[in-house]
């Protein structure tokens, strides 16, 4: 089996997710295209040697409808020849993409390909792709819908996180974050986003709230609290934990996410392709798995895909350097390293999406980028990353350097 | 042509006049013979050039009842008949033959012709879908009319079009609600939901009607149209995906997902809301069919319409004795139990004689009835007449010379035996000789409280469930020595007051009260195992029961629990096995001081309306294990398990006789798993042999009160039901020969 390397990684910085963000003028297809165009010219990339550009996208409607990742092509002036695919896991997409194309890799099947992902949550709308997950009873019953903010109250009522807890990881998240960008670690992968004429829009993540404390977060109002008791979701959360009495609603916009514009890219291939294209491999992606979970919890797959993963890698997690694990809400890694009783000084070393925010269908490229990053600039070996997904999925990947 | 049910007779401007008027019936109802007539009139109308417009009205009181669900059942007969042999064949025929209104409805709502719909009175099920499909309808003005899609409540749903004409008529949250909850609408809330388009005082009715299609009524209903648009929008759109995802939460929260009939309430609007409305109806009665298969409709559709029908036409009444016609009862006791009976008595139109101690404990008993009507009033469920002509018919006093012309006296005082005795004996030194006594005991066995008096063949038990006003059960409680005219009176009198008998012989505890201790008692058990206290909570009610058993508990208070253990205990002297249910109520009661509700603590602590679960149960239980150590459907199942044992104990030592008053009974007086069909409709739905090895697997696993009794150790030998062998018709046959 061919060796799947990496080769180099680029994103965009993350713009606030709103009508009044800097990435709100710039389309979809444009911020895809421009990380891919990046990609193209800082590897003098012949792009008719590239097999395929996979995208992932989570609300693929719109402007990022059909097919993204073949428009990207386009807009990027990619070789006709380069043909594209957009794929959804919902949150894990971008990091699915980079296994995809791997996978196209390591079967022999391709030899150069570009993975990552692409999301105007700000232009098209979390949510705006629809599904029948939420609605169709026939669905929405057996895997226990409920909005995502209050599954992550349901897995701190359950495994005992306070209020406390989880505004401390968001501060200490925001504080990992400013500190990562004030001593440049982002600087080897972040590509400013500009116009036509070569004005810069935007080249630092702006979501960012380093002087975030205790004290401000204390301030938010709980965000699910409403919506859990209107909507019936408690009751929903409760039938499926019935050892719980009532639900502790302890996430806000504070030690959430947050909600951004944003792209990614990664250079994947076999060795004979880099040697041909004068690329040095950076890292190997050793191994990847993906996992249904128990739907009510939703975002505790990364727990169940890890043990996975890392028995059908015959690993143990002595053998992982650093974790990354997306911070779709706080309690999602509080449990992740609870579950696997890890030393908070290897996960998320650089702060995570609640400090940076989460462009859903890009997230899973762009921390996988980081990681290699700081496995680099802390001369370490081996780094498992891994995303919560909508309904109840994980994914992760094991990625070491060569 | 002439037609069975209906005549129809066309005025000089060429409208159609329908009158649906059953012969010896009461109510219409939609039965074979009405579908019939109804696909005639419908072509009649269509194709009869003179005719311009119908009115569909009633020739009786009410509009109709709905549809006669003997018919499904002998639908339902025929396909598990064939389904053996052809399962696709069977599916169809219960497909085809379960949608054949939907078909004549909906050949009516595109015939081309108006129809409108007179609905003067009680508008049911069926009926209520044929107004639907109906142009136009028009509704008395008053409180006459009553529209109500109640299928869901016998664990069917409205399948003759109701989901979706509703859901294309009234706004989304509404809609789901109505159809969901089979709630009654009046006119007027009809009106508001867009559901009847004018209202008219009732004499005008028809001629309403007839103006209405004058005016012009559109013979195309609107989503026949092009550029149809849902009152809320699409399901897929921003609105859609404001209501669905809590849409199907609330189900949830509502039903825990027990119900088959809402489960398919729900789908069938999800789906045919996407589809134009021949498509829908198809969808519709896809889910209607299947959902008809369902054990829990089966069991919902025998014990909560038929079993229920049949007890309160009397089923269990003497046949030789005469209807007792009873103009004025007393009441002694006016505390919460005694004025809430003096409240559904007078509201009968009975007069009450309420008696306690003083006046002025009379009079505060006869405030409660105050404050109900005043109530009803307010809500517009009663008239100021009403309520003047009910408080009228209540006479408190202390003087018990005024029980002298009293058809039957019903004893509601404190729970002791002594009190109960003077009140006895004061009571028959005044009453007229054929008088009646009854005690509203609880607790106490009806033969030992009857020897307080001088006619023990005229003295019987009526026991009333708290709140008298909202539970429609009473359990009458045959003492050994009590007579037929006795057990008459009593069904009479409950007759009269629109509640739901069931007959049991005299044992303490009777049937329900005894039952639902098990419920409790299984819930202090788990508490003993290491369960967690909100899981045992959740358990209780997710397996369908209204409410957790430690809250329960806690309702029916503690110290009176420890009571009944420490008396069984000093009963039974050195045969009881004291369990750690001792301990555990001991330890809240004796030593903590937990009575329950009454003191603010107890498994909960209360804040006014507020409940939270006692942090300090560990503390009594031990440290709880974690959750993963226990299958939820298996403390389910203790749950329902145990209370259909015991009701299994109740029938084997005669003090239950009849399978239609366990499972009534369960159902109405203790909320038991409505979905089962009541607790002897869950051991047949589940099997004796089936239900007894369940017994036994608990009985290794969790302790001997799960052991099995002979009777059923019996039946489960060949898998015998207890609706095979105590089959109410032969139960009805030996009675009368013996």
């Amino acid at each position: 089996m061919a060796d799947a390397l990496i080769f180099d990684h680029v994103r965009t910085p993350r713009g606030r997710g709103k009508k009044d963000g800097s990435l709100h003028e710039v389309p979809a297809v444009r911020l895809a295209a421009g990380v891919l165009e990046e990609i193209r010219d800082r590897n003098t990339l012949d792009t008719a040697q590239v097999d395929d550009v996979v995208l992932g996208c989570v609300d693929p409607i719109g402007e990022a409808g059909g097919d993204v990742a073949r428009a990207a092509v386009f807009a990027a002036g990619y070789d006709q020849s380069v043909p594209g695919i957009q794929i959804n896991r919902f949150c894990a997409s971008g990091l699915d993409a980079v296994n995809f194309g791997a996978a196209q890799v390591m079967s022999g099947q391709h030899d150069l390909v570009v993975a990552g992902g692409v999301e105007s949550m700000s232009r098209i709308g979390i949510g705006a792709s629809g599904g029948a997950w939420p609605v169709d009873p026939q669905v929405a019953l057996p895997s226990y819908f409920m909005p995502q903010g209050v599954s992550a109250d349901l897995i701190a009522t359950k495994y005992g996180f306070t209020r406390d807890d989880v505004d401390a990881y968001a501060a200490e998240s925001q504080r990992r974050a400013a500190h990562a960008w004030d001593q440049g670690y982002f600087s080897r992968s972040v590509t400013p986003v500009k116009d036509i004429n070569g004005l810069t829009i935007l080249d630092r993540d702006e979501h960012m709230r380093p002087e975030t404390d205790m004290q401000s977060l204390a301030s938010l109002n709980a965000s699910f609290e409403m919506m859990g008791a209107m909507g019936g979701f408690d009751a929903v959360a409760i039938q499926a934990h019935p050892e719980l009495e009532k639900l502790r609603h302890v996430h806000h916009a504070g030690n959430s996410s947050g909600i951004v514009d944003g792209a990614s890219a990664i250079l994947i291939g076999n060795r004979r392709a880099g040697r041909k294209a004068g690329l040095t491999p950076r890292a190997r992606i050793k191994a990847f798995a993906n996992i249904g979970s128990e739907p009510a919890l939703m975002l505790t797959g990364p727990v169940d895909v890890t043990e996975k993963l890392l028995a059908s890698a015959k690993m143990s997690l002595s053998d992982i350097d650093l974790f990354e694990i997306n911070e779709a809400f706080a309690s999602v890694v509080l449990r992740y390293r609870q579950a696997f009783d890890l030393d908070a000084d290897i996960v998320n070393v650089n702060g995570g999406a609640i400090a940076l925010g989460h462009p859903l269908g890009a997230t899973g490229a762009m921390i996988l980028g980081t990681v290699l990053d700081e496995l680099e600039r802390r001369d370490l070996n081996t780094a498992l990353v891994t995303l919560c997904i909508g309904a109840g999925m994980g994914t992760a990947t094991i990625i070491e350097r060569v | 042509m002439t037609y069975k049910n209906f005549t129809l007779d066309v005025d000089a401007d060429g409208i159609a006049h329908i009158v649906w008027d059953m012969a010896g019936k009461s109510m219409n109802v939609i039965d074979i013979t009405v579908m019939d007539d109804l696909d005639a009139i419908v072509d009649r109308v269509a194709e009869d050039e003179a005719i311009t417009g119908a009115v569909i009205a009633s020739g009786k009181p009410t509009f109709s009842g709905g549809a006669d669900l003997t018919m499904l059942e002998g639908l339902l007969r025929e396909f598990h008949g064939q389904r053996s042999k052809d399962p696709e064949g069977a599916a169809k025929l219960l497909f085809d033959g379960s949608r054949r209104l939907t078909l004549i409805f909906r050949k009516l709502e595109t015939c081309g012709k108006p129809f409108v719909a007179a609905i003067n009175g009680t508008c049911m099920g069926g009926a209520t879908e044929l107004a639907l499909a109906c142009h136009a309808r028009v509704a008395a003005e008053g409180d006459a009319v009553k529209m109500a899609l109640p299928e869901i409540k016998v664990g069917l749903f409205p399948g003759a079009g109701g989901t979706q004409r509703v859901m294309r008529m009234a706004e989304a949250q509404p809609g789901l609600q109505f159809l969901l909850q089979g709630r009654t609408l009046s006119a007027d809330k009809a009106k508001a939901m867009k559901l009847v388009d004018e209202i008219a005082p009732a004499k005008k009715l028809v001629a309403t009607a007839v103006r209405m299609l004058k005016d012009g009524v559109d013979p195309v209903k609107p989503w026949d149209k092009k550029g149809f648009k849902l009152p809320n929008g699409p399901i897929y759109s921003p609105a859609g995906f404001q209501f669905w995802p809590a849409a199907n939460a609330i189900y949830r929260r509502e039903t825990h997902d027990n119900y088959p009939g809402a489960r398919g309430i729900l789908q069938s609007v999800y789906e045919g809301l996407q589809l134009p409305m021949d498509q829908a109806l198809t969808v519709e009665s896809r889910y209607f069919a299947h959902v008809l298969q369902s054990p829990e409709a089966a069991a919902m559709i025998r014990s909560l319409f038929v079993s229920m029908q049949e007890l309160n036409k009397g089923a269990r009444r003497p046949e030789d004795i005469k209807p007792n016609k009873i103009r004025k009862i007393g009441i002694l006791g006016a505390g919460f139990m005694g004025a809430g009976i003096a409240y559904v008595t007078a509201k009968a139109g009975i007069d009450v004689v309420l008696i306690d101690r003083d006046q002025e404990a009379a009079d505060k008993g006869k405030a409660h009835s105050d404050q109900l009507v005043s109530k009803a009033v307010q809500r517009g469920r009663a008239t100021a007449e009403d309520k003047e002509q009910l408080l009228a018919r209540i006479t408190p006093t202390a003087d018990y010379d005024l029980l002298a012309d009293c058809d039957l006296v019903i004893e509601a005082v404190f729970e002791d035996r002594e009190i109960k005795r003077v009140v006895t004996e004061k009571a028959e030194a005044v009453l007229k000789p054929r008088a009646i006594y009854a005690s509203n005991t609880s607790t106490l066995p009806i033969s030992s409280l009857a020897e307080a008096s001088k006619r023990p063949k005229n003295f019987i038990g009526i026991h009333f469930f708290s709140p008298v006003d909202k539970m429609m059960l009473v359990e009458v409680i045959m003492g050994k020595k009590t007579g037929d005219k006795a057990l008459a009176m009593a069904l009479d009198y409950i007759k009269a007051i629109k509640k739901t008998p069931i007959v049991v012989n005299d044992s303490r505890g009777f049937y329900t009260s005894r039952v639902v201790m098990t419920y409790i008692r299984e819930g202090l058990m788990m508490l003993a195992d290491g369960v967690p206290a909100a899981m045992i909570e959740n358990c209780g009610r997710m397996a369908g029961m209204p409410v957790g058993p430690l809250s329960l508990g806690d309702e029916v208070a503690l110290d009176l629990a420890w009571k009944i253990v420490s008396a069984t205990r000093k009963d039974l002297g050195v045969k009881y096995v004291e369990g750690p249910l001792d301990n555990i109520l001991e330890e809240m009661v004796v030593k903590r001081e937990r009575f329950g509700r009454k003191n603010g603590k107890g498994f909960y602590d209360y804040d006014g309306r507020d409940k939270s679960l006692w942090p300090g149960i560990p503390e009594v239980t031990g440290k709880p294990k974690p959750a993963s150590a226990f299958s939820v459907e298996e403390l389910k199942q203790r749950f329902l398990v145990m209370q259909a044992l015991e009701t299994a104990r109740i029938f084997e030592e005669k003090c239950l006789t009849d399978v239609r008053e366990a499972d009534v009974g369960s159902i109405l007086g203790f909320g038991f798993a409505p979905f089962t069909g009541g607790t002897i409709s869950y051991i047949d739905g589940m099997g004796t042999a089936a239900f007894t090895e369940l017994c036994r697997k608990f009985t290794k696993k969790w302790g001997p009160r799960f052991k099995p009794n002979k009777l059923l150790r019996d039946m489960a030998k060949t898998d015998e039901r207890f609706y095979t062998r105590f089959a109410p018709e032969k139960n009805a046959e030996e009675q009368k020969a013996a």
